[in-house]
């Protein structure tokens, strides 16, 4: 594990000022998280997750506090360098997929790299795109649109767009929201093998069995880190599949 | 941001509502296509009158007698007995720019020959006047000044009188009777047909003016000169020049002579047409506004519509400049590929008005200019406030939003 933390968080916290009452959604979160990481950050609706997350993704930034992304300070970045960020160190993946409709596998895989500050050959696009696909399993459908598509395997080009662009982080919200429980294992089993290749991941979630995927679990509550230890009795994605399978033949032979 | 990538998001975004992209651009395609349409028939129509206009001849100015004003009442322009053969050769001389100069006398009587008869304009003329009215022969050659010297019982006729006199023959060498007097046909004036007031110009027979002043007449004034300016420029100067050196001749207290332009009457003649496009090119430009919001109007429904997708570029990095510039591009290139096509479908429409009216229709490469540049301006115009609002999302509100 190297020095450097890829997050670096110190005593963020993040008020929103609506009206005459002030809402205290973060009220002071230090943590660092290091490359080659899992971490699944969970809390129930309220706790903050999601104000972090938008911390953390760069969509928003902390009232104070210090916040350094792969050694960047982005706690003080205006609008349009917090999207040049977005770009260069973070990949997202939503609960809701987020595909562009009416478009394929492939281009929407591509659309991080049309904002790119650096020109990318269309060549290049078209390469590094298709690699995306193949680390996600779905090269043979770059040109499905979403609509012909599972969710499962839309989630897997949301990761493949999440990729494209080499990011520092992936950053997950509620990935498995709108999947099936057997769905939600092959993603999670994606993430397994892209954190073993070494991606640092974070990922938020609400349920406990999606977060036992992970290798750290941090608990939030009334917008305070609760608790935050490792993954004790960590699943195997590829291991509950294979029992998962094996249940279904049971059932099927009985 | 790179030069390019703008261009291919905005042309993916636009492909992927082929249908909204269309009905989007429909407003800009009638507008267009309606200036267009409205402007190639009026400067059609515009053409044709100057054409009519420039068939009286060269930039000519010409020098018309006073009224007669006698006991029984008042005549038109020419019937004053105030102009010479003298003036004309005045102007000649003296008038700076005054290229050719014809004293002109107007007469309408019955001509003979081959045993037929007809009733048409005889004018007595200078051998400068097919120069003056542009108007070439079709065979034959003008009689020379020796004619006018000479009273020469010579004549030109136009090609009416050809064909109502000699129809199948040449006329060429062949007897023209006027008043009894047999005038030798030397030449034949190419076809002018109508001018501008349903006169046929063909149905004429021309003689040196000496000769009609002198055999046919019996009389010493002239109806008017004609004068031909060196160059367009100079019409206002010799017209000026004309003036000052009749009102010297004269010394009348009041001028007994007018002197007109083909510019004056080209303005007068043209007005009518001018005021027309005016007119089309108000109602055309209205529908080019309409076309205009209607852009606005659908970019900005777009905007809200795909609120979650602006949510999800910015999410992977774009800047609110790069969506302002999408935005930009697809209103645009919606408002010029609508311009092209109303340029191509007003030509059309215009090509189809001249073959079914027999209207000559124009379309001058200055509107398809003004066409192609307004179409990017409104474009610009209607889509920058909905690009804008577009660009100012919040990300997370964008990304929220169902």
């Amino acid at each position: 594990m190297q020095n450097r933390p890829v997050i670096q968080l110190a005593d963020i916290q993040k008020i929103y000022r609506t009206g005459e009452v002030d809402v205290h959604a973060v009220r002071g979160v230090t943590l660092d998280i290091f490359p080659g990481e899992f971490v699944a950050i969970m809390g129930s609706s309220g706790s903050g997750k999601s104000t972090l997350m938008n911390a953390i993704g760069c969509l928003d930034r902390p009232t104070s506090g210090l916040y350094r992304l792969d050694g960047i300070d982005v706690s003080a970045l205006n609008r349009d360098e917090l999207a040049k960020i977005r770009n260069d160190k973070i990949g997202f993946v939503f609960q809701g997929f987020n595909l562009l409709s009416r478009t394929t596998a492939l281009e929407n895989v591509e659309m991080p790299m049309l904002y790119n500050h650096r020109r990318v050959s269309a060549q290049e696009q078209h390469e590094r795109s298709l690699k995306s696909l193949e680390l996600v399993g779905l090269a043979t459908r770059a040109d499905h649109k979403p609509n012909q598509l599972s969710g499962g395997q839309q989630q897997r080009v949301a990761i493949a767009r999440a990729l494209v662009n080499q990011p520092a982080l992936l950053l997950a919200d509620e990935p498995t929201g709108n999947l099936d429980s057997q769905t939600s294992i092959e993603i999670m089993g994606v993430f397994q093998k892209l954190n073993d290749a070494g991606m640092s991941i974070v990922m938020v979630t609400h349920e406990l069995d999606v977060a036992r995927y992970t290798k750290r679990m941090i608990i939030l509550k009334d917008g305070k880190i609760r608790t935050d230890e490792k993954v004790a009795d960590r699943l195997n994605a590829e291991n509950e599949l294979k029992h998962l399978k094996q249940a279904q033949e049971a059932v099927k032979l009985a | 941001m790179r030069f390019l990538a703008p261009f291919k998001i905005a042309a993916r975004a636009l492909r992927r509502n082929k249908m909204r992209s269309l009905l989007t651009m429909l407003g800009i395609i009638i507008g267009v296509g309606s200036v267009i349409a409205a402007v190639s028939i009026t400067t059609g129509a515009t053409k044709q009158v100057e054409d009519k206009v420039a068939s009286l001849g060269q930039n000519v100015v010409t020098v018309f007698s006073g009224s007669f004003s006698g006991m029984s009442g008042r005549g038109g322009w020419g019937s004053a007995p105030t102009l010479t053969v003298e003036d004309a050769n005045a102007i000649k001389k003296e008038v700076n720019n005054a290229v050719a100069v014809s004293p002109e006398i107007n007469d309408r009587m019955q001509v003979f020959a081959n045993g037929l008869n007809w009733n048409t304009r005889v004018n007595g003329e200078s051998p400068d006047y097919p120069q003056i009215r542009d108007w070439d022969l079709a065979s034959g050659a003008m009689f020379t000044d020796g004619d006018v010297r000479s009273l020469a019982k010579v004549a030109v006729i136009g090609k009416t009188v050809v064909d109502q006199l000699f129809a199948n023959q040449d006329p060429l060498g062949q007897t023209l009777i006027i008043r009894n007097i047999p005038f030798k046909i030397v030449g034949v004036l190419e076809s002018k047909g109508f001018n501008l007031f349903g006169q046929d110009q063909d149905d004429i027979a021309i003689i040196p003016y000496t000769s009609h002043m002198k055999r046919i007449n019996k009389r010493t004034f002239v109806n008017s000169i004609m004068v031909q300016a060196a160059t367009k420029d100079s019409i206002t100067q010799v017209q000026n020049d004309i003036n000052g050196l009749m009102r010297d001749r004269h010394k009348s207290a009041e001028p007994d002579f007018t002197v007109r332009t083909q510019l004056e009457v080209m303005q007068m003649a043209t007005q009518t047409s001018k005021i027309m496009s005016v007119l089309l090119a108000a109602i055309a430009s209205v529908s080019l506004l309409v076309g205009g919001i209607g852009i606005m109007n659908i970019m900005l429904v777009s905007v809200t519509e795909r609120t979650r997708e602006i949510g999800i570029r910015m999410a992977v990095g774009a800047r609110g400049r790069d969506i302002l510039i999408q935005f930009l591009i697809e209103a645009v290139t919606l408002s010029v590929a609508g311009g092209a096509v109303g340029i191509a479908l007003g030509m059309a429409s215009a090509q189809i008005v001249a073959a079914s009216t027999g209207w000559p229709t124009i379309t001058p490469m200055l509107w398809i200019g003004i066409a192609c540049i307004s179409s990017a301006g409104i474009g610009i115009v209607s889509g920058f406030y909905p690009a804008w609002k577009a660009s100012r999302l919040d990300p997370i509100e964008a990304l929220r939003y169902e």
